[in-house]
């Protein structure tokens, strides 16, 4: 699926990487803990989190992926958002909550960037 | 008392450098948590290293990072790329860790809500750096301070910057 058409499915807002809507996504990964990110998620997932400070900037430019969704209808500070632009990580904020946006995804065939953490806990 | 992974200490520092620095580390702040680990990786990124290693050493980099931030006083983390390895060391000042073991164990954290506010604060961060590094090291002087090394091996078709 593209960003684009993930704009769409969730109703949600752009607020930053208008220019990077034709990216390709195929898995997707969700939390508040960035510990958490850090430990499970894999480079080109989309990010769905709740968080907006700018660490969940720092973070995904880190960890390579493709875009952030913020849940709930959460939007970032400026400063969250400078940060985002500076790294070219594209950020949307969608009104709906962290499981239907998750649901919704998966519908339509994005899957979890791992199933279980016990699953071949390849570092990668 | 280093647990070498399938490296040695003589192999590391015999090997030239292609690159070195120090970068400062602001302690007690998230203010600027996380720009030395940005810096690195665009700097990781701007040599011929596979987009693996300059993710596993981006994350090694940032985890030790924000550690500092959260609880030292100051700190710098000193990249080291040679052809076959990049080194990371994130060397602070502060309280020191007094049990070494118990702070390596996933979950144990002494994280405050502040640190917690801002996502962190699993207790996941030194297995998570143990996890992606090809070798790690910590050591740590109570009062002093903490010392971690964290060594990533490169790829064998990297032929330098
Ligand atoms: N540089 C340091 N100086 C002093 N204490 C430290 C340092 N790094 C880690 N610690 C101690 O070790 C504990 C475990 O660190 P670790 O990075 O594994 O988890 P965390 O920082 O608590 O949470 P997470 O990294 O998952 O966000 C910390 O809570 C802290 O008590
Ligand atoms: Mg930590």
């Amino acid at each position: 699926m593209t960003l684009r058409e993930i704009k769409e499915l969730l109703d949600a807002e752009v607020l930053v990487g208008h220019d990077q809507l034709d990216k390709e996504i195929k898995t997707a990964f969700g939390a508040d803990l960035m510990s958490d990110v850090l430990a499970f998620a894999k480079a080109g997932s989309l990010l769905l989190t709740g968080l907006t400070n700018p660490q969940v900037i720092r973070t995904s430019d880190v960890l390579d992926i493709a875009a952030i969704i913020m849940v709930r209808g959460k939007r970032p500070s400026p400063e969250t958002l400078r940060l985002a632009e500076e790294l070219l990580i594209p950020v949307l904020t969608t009104k709906y909550i962290l499981f239907e946006t998750a649901g919704k995804l998966y519908a339509k065939g994005i899957v979890g960037c791992m199933e279980r953490v016990d699953d071949e806990r390849a570092f990668t | 008392m280093a647990a070498w992974k399938g490296l040695t200490t003589n192999v590391l520092s015999h090997e030239p450098a292609l690159y070195e620095n120090s970068f400062p580390v602001e302690g007690g702040t998230y203010e600027n948590a996380g720009h030395v680990s940005s810096q690195i990786k665009a700097l990781l990124k701007g040599m011929k290293i596979s987009k693996e290693v300059v993710r596993r050493a981006a994350l090694v980099t940032y985890e030790s990072e924000i550690n500092i931030c959260s609880y030292a006083r100051s700190g710098k983390i000193v990249l080291r790329v040679t052809p076959e390895h990049v080194t990371i060391e994130a060397i602070d000042e502060g309280q020191g860790i007094v049990d070494i073991e118990l702070a390596m164990q996933e979950g144990y954290s002494t994280a405050t809500d502040r640190i917690r506010e801002m996502g962190f604060g699993a207790g996941m961060g030194l297995c998570n750096i143990k996890n992606f590094s090809d070798f790690f090291r910590i050591t740590s002087e109570i009062g002093k301070g903490t010392h971690l090394k964290m060594v990533i091996r490169i790829d064998k078709d990297f032929d330098g910057i």
